[in-house]
This record gives structure tokens, sequence and C-alpha cells, in this order.
């Protein structure tokens, strides 16, 4: 079997704007998931830049790239990914492990991260005796511990049902709303990303197919309710 | 990531696979155990020797002698040293200015002389010589059957062996076995031998000579070393026999009758260099040599030196010693080599099972390192597990051949008892051997943690996220 180079993202340029929600939409296979992996730290482009505050990230090393993901980023998964031996609260504090933050902070900042999200009186189970709404929620309550300024969600609601799911979008709108975090998101339903972004990208074999803006429908409802 | 927290997470990692790592944690005990076993093994023997030379008395003594004895020791001073006549004498000074030195615990004459001993009106004809009481402690008097003398003055005799074979009559054949010290002491003890020996007795002076010598000075000086010698006889008795020969190292001067040291001493016993240094003006007692016993082996040397400045002959078995020390090095070596040996195939396990916790681990080191965690903590956090495992296998390892070693010195000891030799201590756990296990065993692992903690820590996340 020879090697084929796949350009995963090609020729892409755009600019997120702080304190945006933007939603990277496509099927499968275009190139979204790629995308946010660049955005996030995890990848390096072959070639390009990719430019989160004044800092191209194709040029720091793989010290500062850990830097900028346990500092600037922090990201939900479809499949949640919280770490199976350790309780809700381990899990949450564990950035602020990596940060070398003292125990007596870990503790209360893991609690009212918890507390946001609505687990607090989970925070000593482990992630297989919880929902998988639950379970998001505290990926949420992590990747909000090192208050980041980027909010980075692959599929977030993939595995959910349609009601976890939109507590949980609701939960990642408050935080843009809230805390001022800007939010990419990867998804493939369109519909969601109508509801919740506030700029739409399609994007389809790697390459940007349109990039329009978009007045969330879900914002009046969510006023009646509060 | 700071110290405490990889400490726990590594504990906490470990306790997630708890057989697996177990399992390795013992196979590093085990590697401990047997390095441990073996050096305290090298430890306790060298020990139990240098606890038995050093009661041998073989190590810490020096013999004195004058080159006026004409039996050179050695070459060298043949060469080097002052001509026999112009060399001191061994005299009652010489022997207190050598028992100043430091370092030294006494220096005593040695009193030897071959003499007749009566027993059951037949005559012997053996070696005798003089111990002091600190000769007690000597090793060759443990299995011996009696007493020690009860004084240093008593009208006693310790015999060996051989001599109280000889005065039964009991010598055995070449090659047939021979009789236990027991049932030759059993007829022997208490019974009373007689000496005969040749008194030395100072003489009033000489007449006058006929013809006067040149000067009156000489005649002085001659005054008061004449004597006379007298044929006496004391009786002794038999107090103890030993097994052993306290006198190994004398070679053909050793003898096989002890007596008490002041008693000889008080007998005025001649002796050969008497004749020699009849010409000598001065009435204090001249040795033939003296046994110089120095407080630690290691100080021989020195001391040595420091006689042989005063112009007298030594001799030691340092050399000797120097040459055993060697032995027990490659011994040591050795015994190392081998128990190193479980130990390293001990590290293959901790590779083993470090390389199966990244398989297992891949998409937790993902998620780590997506939320934050660098190359180097994920690489520490390896080498963290590795290190745990290594520290606490070190500490069962040491407990564990620890306790080897006490069932085989136990057993041992039962082995001997039924030989009826006395049991020993052949094992030792010295605390720097401890220490050094637990160090060695936790760097060994470390090392065995090279690999997979640097092949943890360049996993790409991406893949491994994606892994499921």
């Amino acid at each position: 079997m020879g090697e084929t180079l796949i350009r995963a993202v090609d020729g892409v340029s755009l600019a997120v704007h702080s304190g945006d929600f933007v939603a990277l939409l496509g099927s499968s296979g275009s190139g979204k998931s790629s995308m946010l992996n660049l955005i996030a730290g995890l990848d390096r482009p072959t070639s390009g830049s990719v430019v989160v505050q004044e800092r191209d990230l194709a040029k720091l090393s793989r010290e500062e790239l850990a830097k900028y993901r346990l500092h600037v980023v922090g990201m939900v998964f479809q499949s949640f990914n919280l770490i199976a031996s350790m309780t809700l609260a381990e899990n949450v504090e564990l950035p602020l492990r990596f940060a070398e933050v003292d125990r007596s902070v870990r503790e209360t900042r893991a609690r009212e991260a918890l507390e946001r999200v609505g687990l607090k009186a989970r925070m000593n189970h482990r992630p297989s005796e919880l929902s998988g709404g639950e379970q998001q929620r505290a990926a949420l309550a992590r990747a909000l511990i090192n208050r980041p300024q980027l909010l980075l969600a692959d599929e977030p609601t993939g595995n959910l049902d349609s009601h976890t799911g939109t507590e949980i979008m609701d939960l990642v709108r408050e935080f843009n709303q809230q805390l001022g975090m800007t939010v990419v998101m990867v998804t493939h339903e369109r519909a969601l990303a109508e509801r919740y972004a506030g700029r739409m990208i399609f994007l389809a074999d790697g390459k940007l197919v349109d990039d329009r803006p978009n007045s969330p429908t879900s914002l009046a409802g969510a006023k009646e309710r509060t | 990531m700071k110290i405490p927290d990889l400490a726990e997470l590594a504990l906490r990692n470990l306790r997630e696979s708890l057989l697996r790592n177990s399992l390795t944690t013992i196979g590093i005990s085990v590697g401990v155990a047997s390095l441990v076993a073996m050096l305290s093994l090298g430890t306790g023997l060298q020990q139990l020797f240098s606890r038995r030379l050093a009661k041998s008395g073989l190590f810490d003594t020096v013999i004195v002698s004058s080159r006026r004895e004409l039996r050179g020791m050695g070459r060298e001073e043949e060469r080097n040293g002052p001509t026999p006549g112009e060399s001191r004498v061994l005299d009652e000074s010489a022997r207190l200015e050598i028992e100043q030195l430091p370092n030294v615990m006494e220096a005593y004459p040695d009193i030897r002389f071959a003499t007749e001993l009566r027993f059951d009106d037949k005559p012997h004809l053996t070696m005798i010589s003089a111990l002091p009481q600190s000769g007690k402690s000597n090793d060759a008097f443990e299995g011996m059957q009696g007493s020690f003398f009860s004084s240093d003055t008593a009208a006693e005799v310790i015999l060996q062996k051989a001599f109280a074979e000889e005065l039964l009559g009991k010598t055995p054949a070449l090659g047939a076995p021979e009789p236990g010290v027991a049932d030759l002491a059993k007829p022997l003890l208490g019974t009373e031998l007689t000496m005969r020996y040749a008194q030395r007795e100072s003489a009033p002076p000489p007449a006058p000579p006929l013809r006067p010598t040149e000067g009156a000075s000489a005649d002085q000086s001659l005054a008061g070393s004449a004597y006379s010698v007298v044929s006496r006889e004391q009786k002794l008795k038999i107090v103890g026999v030993c097994d052993l020969d306290p006198e190994s190292m004398r070679g053909p001067m050793r003898a096989k009758v002890f007596l008490p040291l002041k008693l000889a001493e008080n007998l005025h016993i001649m002796q050969p260099t008497d004749l020699r240094e009849i010409a000598r003006a001065n009435d204090q007692p001249v040795y033939a040599s003296i046994s110089v016993r120095v407080k630690n082996p290691n100080q021989v040397q020195t001391i040595e030196a420091a006689i042989k400045k005063k112009g007298f002959t030594t001799f030691s078995i340092l050399d000797a010693s120097r040459s055993l020390q060697q032995v027990f090095r490659v011994l040591y070596a050795f015994l190392g080599i081998f128990g190193s040996l479980a130990l390293t195939v001990a590290s293959i396990g901790i590779v083993n099972t470090l390389v199966m916790a990244i398989l297992e681990r891949r998409r937790e080191i993902g998620i780590m390192k997506a939320i934050g965690a660098s190359d180097g903590d994920v690489r520490k956090l390896f080498f963290a597990e590795a290190g745990a495992m290594g520290i606490l296998g070190g500490i069962a390892g040491v407990v564990l051949g620890w306790a080897i070693g006490q069932i085989i010195n136990f057993g041992t000891n039962i082995y001997l008892k039924s030989q009826s030799i006395p049991p020993e201590h052949f094992w030792a756990v010295p605390l720097w051997l401890a220490a050094f296990a637990i160090v060695f065993a936790f760097v060994v692992s470390l090392i065995s943690g090279l690999y997979p903690a640097g092949r943890a820590a360049r996993l790409d996340p991406v893949q491994a996220l994606r892994y499921e």
C-alpha cells in the first residue's frame, strides 16, 4: 500500500473574531475536524499559518503548543473524552495539574466549574456512572477550568439525544455570551448551527465553499425562558 | 506537573491495572532480593572472616626481633639495616618503648624454649611458650576443653591437642580419624606434669681477672652480667587442652605447651639470647622477640614502620590479609553480577508493562495532550510510574532478601550444630546495602522507563483520540 497525500484542508483562509460563535459545517471527510485540530494546536499545517492572538501556531515548538492548548483553548469532543479512572472532580481539575496550580485552589475551582454546569452533586462519581449528557457537561466544565478564550467543540451533541443536546448547546451559548468565549463548533447538523451560531462556514473536500452570517434562532426562545 | 501530583497520578495508574503492575513489581523485588541476598552473603562472609582473623591474632600482631638474633626475617634488612652487631638490643626498655607507641595494645616478650616435660615418669621433649592473659580471646581456645589460666602466675599449663595425644600415646596414624579433644582432655585435666628447665641465676661478681684489662671501666661494666645456670623442676597442673594451634604463624618455632606469661618470666628460664648477650653490661632481661598486639589490623603497617625506625626487624602477615581483601573484592563483584542478572530480567518486565500501558492508555494520553499536557508531562508521568514500581519493588526486595538470608542462615546453623560447629552469623544486610539496593532498583526502573516514556511522549494526540 502506497501512501497517498490527502489534503484535508486546502487553501482555506478565514478570520474569526473574538467573541464570535462560528459553526464549521460539512459532510464527513470535508476537513472540518482537521480544521478544528489545526486551530486547537493538536496538528500543524504542512504549509500556511494559523494565527491565534498574534501567535502563529505553525511556528510554535511542541512545548509552546502544549502551553497554548492549556491556557488559550478549551476542547469538548463528541465522545466526551473523560478519563475513566478518575472522578468528575479529578477530571475537571486535570488541566490545573498540568498548569501547576496549588491543590487547594484546584479544588475550589473544580467545584465552581462543576457547579456552573449543574453537576456539583456528582463530583465524586466516575464518568461511567453518569449519563451522556452529564458526561458532556463535565467535559464542558473541564474545558472551562483554565478560563480559556477559545472554546473548540467537535460535534458536541453527536452522541446525545436532541433534548440533552439542546441542554449542552445552551451551556455553550452561555459561555459564549456570559464569559465572552469565542466558540468554534464543528457539526454536520445544519439545524443546530442555525439555532446557535452567529456565522456558518461550509467546507467540502477541504475547501471553503460558503461563509455567511446567521442570526441564531434560539436566542428569542431562550430569552423567553429566562 | 509538580512532583506530588506526578506521584499521585502514577500510583493511581498503577492501581488501575493492579494485577499486572503487582506482578511486574514482584519481578523487581525478586531481582532486588537476589542482589541483596548475594551481596549480603558476600558482606556476611567478609565480616565472618575478619572477625575470625581478628580473633586468630594473626593480623593484629607484629613480631619484633633484633637483628642480633641473626635469624634474618628478610633479605631487605640484610642489605639496608645496620649490621647485626650495631643494631639495638631487644631488652625491657625497648619493650616499654614499643608499648608506648600509639595504637599498640600490648607488647609482651616471647618466652620460648625447648625443654623436657615428665608425665607418668616418661620424658617428652617439646617447645614451650608463654601466653599473656589477653591470649584468652584467641579463637584457638574457642573449642578448648578445661579453662584458661586462672591467673598470670598460676602454675598451670595448656596443651595443644597434638601434645596431649603424645602424652597419652594416642598419636593417630596418618589418615586415621583424629580423636576428639574431649576424649583427650578427660584423663589429662587436673593432672600434673613436671617441667625441667634451666634457670638463669644472677651470680655474685666473679673474682677479678688475674691479668688486669686495659681499663677499670670495662671491669665495672661487665660486673653485672655474670650469672650461673641451675637446673630446676616445676610442677604444672594441666588446666586445658585446645584443639587448634594458636601459634600457626610461627612455623617450625611453634609451641605445643603454653605457660602463663608472668610465671614463665618469674622462673627466669634460660633463653637462647642469654648466651649471646652474656657480654653485655646490663642486668635487664633481653628478649629473642616481642609480640606486639595492635588495636586494629589497619594500623599494622604504620606500627611496623615505627618499630623498624627504632632499629628492629619486624614481621607480620599483613600481606596475606591484603591479598585476602583482593579475593573478597572479586567475590563481591561476581556475586553482584549474578545478583544483577535477575534485576535485568525484571527491568525488561518494566519495559513490557509500560509499553502495554501505553497501548491501553493511548486514548488517555491523547486526552491529556488535548487538554494541555506537554510531552514532558506525559514523559514524567511514565517515568514516575516506572520509578514507583522500582522503589516499591526495591523495598519489597530488601525485605525479601533479608528474609531469605535469615532462613538460609538459620538452616545452615542447624546443619553446623549437627556437625558440632558453633553457629555463625555469615549473613549481613547492612544499612548501606539496603539503601543501595533500593536506589539501584529505582535507577534501573527509570532506565527501563526511558523507552516507554519517550514513546508515550511522542504520541500524536490527533491519532490517539481517533483510536477507539
